[in-house]
């Protein structure tokens, strides 16, 4: 089992490899939330200067219970209950982490971090740079990011492309648990500061996993992404939520004999830029699917490299399927007007082919 | 009793009197039985099959009165006296400000001086000062003559920063705002180390990345100066939270301004400080004036020591003039910090006699009246006189300490000047801990540029 965890490793470059061998080997199903917990769990264990704070994360366990079990196991001063102010707890970790601790610094949602930006950006981001290396900052900043269901324009927002703009950030957002387990130890593990964007609607969902990522080491290379499934036809690129998108979508457009590659991003900052445009090139067209806002989103940085380092492998324009451009508005039959769909994915799909 | 409720329901026809009759009756009988007990007693109200009538544990008011209200927060003496504290109709007395020397430099008698300053330090910071003093002068005027962007004076807060310094150990980790460049010089930096900084040379621990002032030294335990305001006094709470489960001997220190303190960061960091019991010292320079802005445009309340106690938190005023009582005030808020493992806050007093930067003209928004009454108590000459007093200086000491350092400050100047900038390579490090393949490959394109386009890079700014 550690020679798989190694081939897994290795093979982020060969990635073809990686999907046929969990599909193999697969003998246990892992929700999201658990893929969190236990990656926690194990990092906390493994160096007691890991330790987690946020609102409601010690007694309440969590306000999506992903902290669940961590106060009982290793006490309150490892996993501390903040007062409502981001800007403070963000604040109070970056200064922890500048003196030596290793915090993880959990957001209810990605949407109050705006509260703490400042924080994030102008002291976790720049300090490194700004010192010369004197300061280090190995904080991780976790929470639920993007749309969820019915919570509206405050409560909705992706910021991947706002943060992925940041030098010396690090952005992941993993999709299945097999991402969450190996992103976020590493992202632990890691001296720079890690915003690590999760999606609510996935807590609770399982997927297989294998023992090499049950390992308490299984750690996955920041800035890789990996290829969920081969194909010839198109590259459907995303991250996150639409990953599993993505996979419905390929699976409906072989029934109509039309073979689609999808690349999870996983990692945001550093992007895989040779990995996506390595795709592209082996099949000529790219659809970018996120959830977020259109202008300046992640699928603008697609559709560049796309266009920069593939032009003339391209058949067709490069497509981008978003959110639209509004503040998500609440009633449910507006708020999934607003998010993409199989749908819409498979249409930008038949646009590029020229069907 | 029971008659009013009788009447009242009779009178309102309410649809529920049959219940609240009930109730009443049985309140009543309740009373009637009552015995000596302190405790409160329910009384539980029959509810009738109807449903609509309230089924409430009602306290009884028959036992002693309540003294208290005990809730999740902690527990409150009642009062049937409505009486407002604070604002302008009860306004609370100020916070005094502890003081051992007067404004001309005689020692108060009297005074307390729990921690004597003896000859070496006081010497050393007296010193200090009067280094602090010539850079700052000559720093200034470099600037204005172009030969680097920016800069920052100190005057006449010569003695918050190294009267506190002093106090301080050097496992003490400190985080500054902009104006306590003496705090860096008392630990040890030089002024030939500032010189580099502000010219942003190749000897610089920076590597040219910050603007002028924004002096670091991990080796000093002095934290990098970052431009945003109070966004330093969280990372203090966190960096003493870290040393308290560290389990060190040391204390975070958090230097900041009047008009910083209207950040949200300052509320989240001393409210957090004292939840957490994080063991750090914050210190307020009130110096008056936030760039334009006087301290009664910046704060309604008791300046800044007023609302430590409202965090819960022990607070003192200090006359952030009197180097002697900065120096007790912070040796003894160190003390509590470190012993109790809490936070505590001190304001010193002060004033900024030069200009917020080299960027403002304060003569443009402030009497020379009141600039010249403040230099008249200037800090480092009310030291002066007390060391004077002690025997522990003299007039000639003085005059050849001014000298020396006018000489060290412009050779320093010279000298950082001369030195060669930062190669070009060093703008690619350290964005992250290990430089990344994007920035490897984005270094390696400013490299072939510049190879193929030797114009595109000053002649004096190597590339390596």
């Amino acid at each position: 089992m550690q020679r798989l965890g190694a081939l897994l490793r290795r093979s982020q470059g060969d990635a073809v490899l990686a999907p046929q061998l969990l599909r193999t080997y697969a003998t246990t199903q892992m929700t999201i939330r658990d893929a969190l917990n236990s990656a926690m769990d194990e990092e906390m264990a493994r160096d007691e200067t890991v330790f987690v704070m946020g609102e409601e994360v010690a007694e309440y366990q969590g306000a999506y219970k992903i902290t669940r079990g961590l106060l009982q196991k290793y006490g309150p001063k490892r996993v501390r209950d903040t007062p409502i102010t981001e800007a403070g707890f963000t604040g109070i970790g970056v200064g922890a982490a500048f003196q030596g601790l290793r915090p993880i610094v959990e957001f209810m949602t990605f949407n109050f971090s705006m509260q703490a930006m400042d924080q994030i950006i102008n002291s976790a981001a720049k300090h490194h740079y700004m010192s010369s290396g004197a300061i280090t900052c190995p904080i991780v900043f976790r929470g639920a990011n993007g749309a969820a269901a019915g919570v509206a324009a405050q409560h909705s927002q992706c910021f991947a492309a706002w943060y992925s703009s940041v030098p010396g950030l690090k952005v992941l957002a993993p999709y299945d648990a097999e991402d969450t387990r190996g992103l976020l130890k590493a992202s632990i593990r890691d001296p720079d500061p890690v915003v690590f964007l999760e999606n609510e609607i996935l807590y609770g969902e399982s997927f297989p996993v294998d023992q090499a990522v049950l390992d308490k080491d299984f750690v996955l290379p920041i800035g890789k992404a990996k290829v969920m499934r081969s194909g010839t036809d198109v590259t459907l690129i995303g991250f996150g939520k639409m990953v599993g998108y993505n996979l419905k979508a390929a699976e409906l457009l072989e029934q109509e004999g039309i073979s689609c590659e999808v690349v999870n991003l996983r990692s945001l900052k550093p992007l895989d830029r040779e990995g996506i445009a390595q795709s592209i090139r082996k099949t000529h067209r790219v659809v970018s699917v996120e959830e977020g806002w259109p202008q300046c989103g992640i699928g603008s940085e697609i559709v560049s490299i796309a266009v920069e380092e593939c032009f003339d492998d391209l058949d067709a324009p490069p497509e981008r399927v978003t959110g639209a451009e509004v503040p998500m508005p609440y009633a449910a039959n507006l708020e999934a007007a607003a998010l993409p769909t199989t749908d819409h994915i498979l249409a930008a799909v038949k646009r590029v082919m020229g069907k | 009793m029971l008659a009013a409720w009788r009447t009242v329901a009779q009178r309102r026809q309410c649809p529920r009197a049959p219940a609240l009759l009930a109730a009443a009756r049985h309140l009543a009988s309740q009373t009637a039985a009552a015995s000596t007990q302190s405790a409160s007693v329910a009384a539980e109200v029959p509810s009738s099959s109807s449903g609509s009538e309230p089924s409430a544990r009602l306290l009884s008011s028959s036992q002693q009165p309540e003294e208290r209200m005990d809730f999740p927060g902690g527990s409150v003496p009642f009062t049937a006296a409505m009486s407002f504290l604070g604002g302008t109709f009860s306004p609370r007395a100020p916070l005094p400000c502890y003081r051992t020397i007067d404004s001309a430099g005689l020692a108060i008698a009297d005074a307390d001086i729990p921690h004597e300053l003896d000859q070496e330090t006081a010497v050393k910071m007296y010193k200090t000062m009067v280094t602090l003093q010539t850079v700052d002068v000559i720093f200034y005027e470099a600037q204005r003559q172009g030969r680097f962007s920016f800069y920052m004076t100190s005057s006449g807060e010569e003695a918050t920063a190294i009267g506190s310094a002093a106090a301080l150990t050097n496992d003490d980790v400190i985080f500054s705002q902009y104006r306590e460049q003496g705090v860096i010089m008392y630990r040890g930096f030089s002024v030939q180390d500032m010189a580099h900084q502000c010219f942003g040379n190749i000897h610089e621990q920076g590597k040219g990345r910050q603007m002028p002032i924004h002096y670091g030294s991990k080796a000093l335990n002095f934290h990098t100066i970052s431009s945003t305001l109070a966004t330093q006094l969280p990372h203090a709470v966190g960096a003493a939270y870290a040393l308290k489960l560290q389990k060190r001997n040391a204390c975070a220190v958090a230097y900041f301004g009047e008009g910083a303190a209207s950040e949200g960061d300052f509320h989240a960091a001393l409210n957090f400080a004292a939840t957490l019991k994080a063991p750090v010292v914050f210190i307020c320079r009130n110096n008056g004036w936030a760039i334009s802005t006087p301290a009664t445009d910046q704060y309604r309340g008791d300046g800044i020591a007023g609302r430590g106690p409202g965090y819960g938190m022990a607070s003192l005023r200090v006359d952030g003039g009197d180097a002697r009582a900065v120096y007790n005030a912070t040796a003894a808020a160190r003390k509590i910090a470190v012993e109790q493992q809490v936070p505590v806050l001190v304001e010193a007093m002060s004033y900024r006699s030069g200009h917020h930067s080299t960027s403002d003209d304060s003569s443009r928004y402030r009497a020379a009246e009141e600039m010249r009454q403040w230099r008249a108590r200037d800090p480092v000459a009310r030291f002066q006189r007390w060391l004077v007093d002690q025997g522990w200086w003299s007039d000639a000491q003085d005059t050849s300490a001014r000298q020396e350092a006018r000489r060290d400050v412009i050779k320093a100047l010279e000298t950082a000047q001369k030195a060669p900038k930062p190669p070009l390579s060093a703008m690619f490090e350290d964005v992250y801990a290990r430089m990344p393949w994007h920035l490897e490959k984005q270094q390696a394109e400013v490299f072939a540029h510049v190879r193929t386009h030797p114009d595109a890079c000053p002649a004096d700014i190597p590339v390596k």
